[in-house]
């Protein structure tokens, strides 16, 4: 028992400090990068790694440690706002079925079922498809991808706590319907929804970078980690840091959360 | 019986809904495969003509009957930018895609089950740590990125294989199966690293139940326990769980082929969907989604016979 807590806190450490390191570094892209992300300089191609350039620069004379920077951040605007969509979407619909019950809950959750049962990033591709690449497209997509999930962890915590007695009570004070989906029980669901937005939200970064990579995503000029991977694997042989930078960008984020989220 | 037929039922049920939900999808979109496949210089007339040629004028529920009239006897209709029957360009490039599939499904297997036992076996001893580090380290590496290094370290700097040179099975199976590896593992690792986290944490569960300290007291070596007991009861959440990572493997496939070049089905899938050929997209999608609902079928069905308290 004693030998678990200490492996849970180690655990919780290592990611909130990679977490720490790792929104830093992005806030920080978001007001202030070394260089210009954009900027080509034909006479620095492929520089390996120095004190100017950190990380190095790319085939075109760009600074891979301000592309990182910024594309990161492009990155986790995409995870965010998937989730947020996909959080609060999925907990309307979660909460409304799962409290109420009956028809549409069943209708909702056949469609759930046979949403989750497909792999999001061939959905993904799907909506990519009808709707065309792009940043905001992707965030749509992929937040529509994301509402399935959310619903279903929400509903089955209302179903639990709609039983409950502190609902009854609720109902006996005369509370409303709604009043007591969102006042009374939703606070009872956050442990559960945290740790489903952690999840999203790794699942979101390597969505995004997927998608980006297969250049169906974030398009030009905006950097993205997966954009500049695709872009580096030309050059691999003379310039493998174009390519480390941002892969260890997204490994660490997601290795971080997914070791907070770890219990 | 019974239950086999409700099975299949929504088998057939959900495949219909898919194919429905993408028929429509598609016609929301504004140009058609006649517009794409003429290009922009092409006249109203000739389109028109075209439009009438191929009967997108029809009504939307007579051109979906005929579709999956069409489909079902294999018939996907023309892409647009091979001008090739789709059906013809699948059977192509399904043999890359389920080799790479069932590379990267055996690896999984033959690495994450001695794995994940060996880390429930010694829970919280050194080995357990190592692996359990590995496995969370291993979870958050992207596949393609990881094909990306694997390409770096075994293509471009040990040369053990031509990166983007791929060699067809007809041409030479043994240097196939030597390319094919890599992506293979690249799909594999992560999915390994999620099924041992999966796998030891069914065989702690287990480990905790009652008919275990039973058998302990009966005397029985941890090892007996273990094997002929525990891993029979353990497997049963495993089975379900490696039916999702068939999924996504597939899904997996679409970004791998892509990075190593191999000429498979989620390769044309992307190709299919930059340059707007939606008859090979329909298709694909439907495939896959096919692929998907009969093995999760089939784990429902298995799942039955092995575990007969199952009664949903």
């Amino acid at each position: 028992m004693n030998t678990e807590k200490i492996h849970y806190n180690i655990n919780f450490i290592a990611g909130l400090i990679i977490i720490s390191l790792v929104l830093f570094f992005v806030t920080a892209g978001i007001f202030y990068t070394p260089y210009d992300p954009n900027e080509m300089n034909g006479a620095i191609k492929n520089m390996t790694p120095d004190f100017a350039h950190p990380f190095g620069t790319d085939n075109f004379g760009r600074d891979i440690l301000s592309r990182v920077m910024s594309g990161a951040g492009t990155t986790f605007i995409v995870a965010l706002s998937t989730v947020a969509i996909g959080a609060v979407m999925g907990t309307l619909i979660g909460a409304v079925t799962g409290y109420y019950g009956g028809f549409i809950d069943e209708i909702l959750m056949r469609v759930n079922d046979g949403l989750t049962s497909f792999p999001s990033i061939l959905l993904a591709l799907v909506f990519v498809s009808i709707i065309g690449p792009g940043k905001y497209n992707v965030i749509l997509a992929l937040g529509i991808i994301f509402i399935p999930s959310f619903a279903r962890v929400v509903r089955s915590e209302y179903i639990t706590l709609k039983q409950m007695d502190f609902v009854k009570n609720a109902k006996l004070m005369g509370a409303g319907d709604f009043r007591i989906m969102f006042v009374h029980i939703l606070p009872n669901t956050k442990l559960i929804l945290l740790s489903s937005v952690t999840i999203g939200f790794n699942n979101a970064v390597l969505a995004e970078a997927g998608m980006s990579y297969l250049q169906l995503g974030v398009q030009p000029p905006d950097a993205s980690l997966g954009r500049m991977l695709s872009e580096a694997q030309a050059y691999l042989f003379n310039a493998p840091w174009c390519a480390l930078a941002p892969g260890l960008m997204i490994v660490l984020t997601v290795l971080g959360f997914s070791l907070l989220n770890e219990r | 019986m019974k239950y086999f037929i409700r099975k299949l039922s929504s088998l057939i049920l959900t495949l219909l809904l898919v194919s429905i939900f993408l028929f429509i999808s598609f016609q929301v979109i504004p140009g058609d495969s006649a517009a794409a496949s003429l290009g922009t210089s092409a006249t109203k007339e000739t389109v028109e003509a075209l439009r009438e040629e191929l009967g997108l004028n029809r009504n939307v529920f007579v051109r979906y009957f005929s579709w999956l009239g069409n489909a079902l006897c294999g018939d996907f209709g023309i892409s647009a930018q091979y001008n090739m029957p789709v059906s013809l360009l699948l059977k192509e490039r399904m043999p890359v895609t389920l080799w790479l599939a069932v590379l990267s499904i055996a690896l999984i297997i033959i690495i994450s089950i001695p794995l994940g036992i060996q880390s429930a076996k010694k829970e919280g001893g050194v080995s357990d740590r190592v692996i359990t580090f590995l496995t969370h380290t291993a979870m958050a590496v992207p596949p393609f990125f990881l094909g990306i290094i694997i390409t770096l370290v075994f293509g471009l700097i040990l040369k053990w294989f031509i990166p983007g040179r791929y060699i067809s099975y007809s041409e030479n199976p043994g240097q196939f199966l030597g390319y094919m590896i890599f992506p293979a593992i690249a799909i594999a690792i992560p999915k390994t690293a999620m099924t041992i986290k999966f796998l030891r944490s069914s065989v702690i569960r287990q480990l905790k139940l009652d008919y275990v300290r039973t058998a302990r007291s009966k005397g029985n070596q941890e090892n007996v326990i273990l094997y002929r007991h525990v891993l029979k009861n353990a497997f049963i959440p495993v089975i379900t769980f490696i039916a999702m990572v068939i999924a996504d493997v597939l899904a997996g496939s679409i970004i791998i082929e892509q990075l190593f070049s191999l000429p498979g089905m989620g390769r044309m899938l992307v190709t299919a969907i930059s340059n707007r050929d939606f008859s090979v997209v329909q298709a694909i999608v439907i495939y896959i989604a096919a692929v998907v609902v009969v093995i999760n079928f089939l784990v429902d069905i298995i799942y039955r016979c092995i575990d007969p308290r199952v009664r949903v």
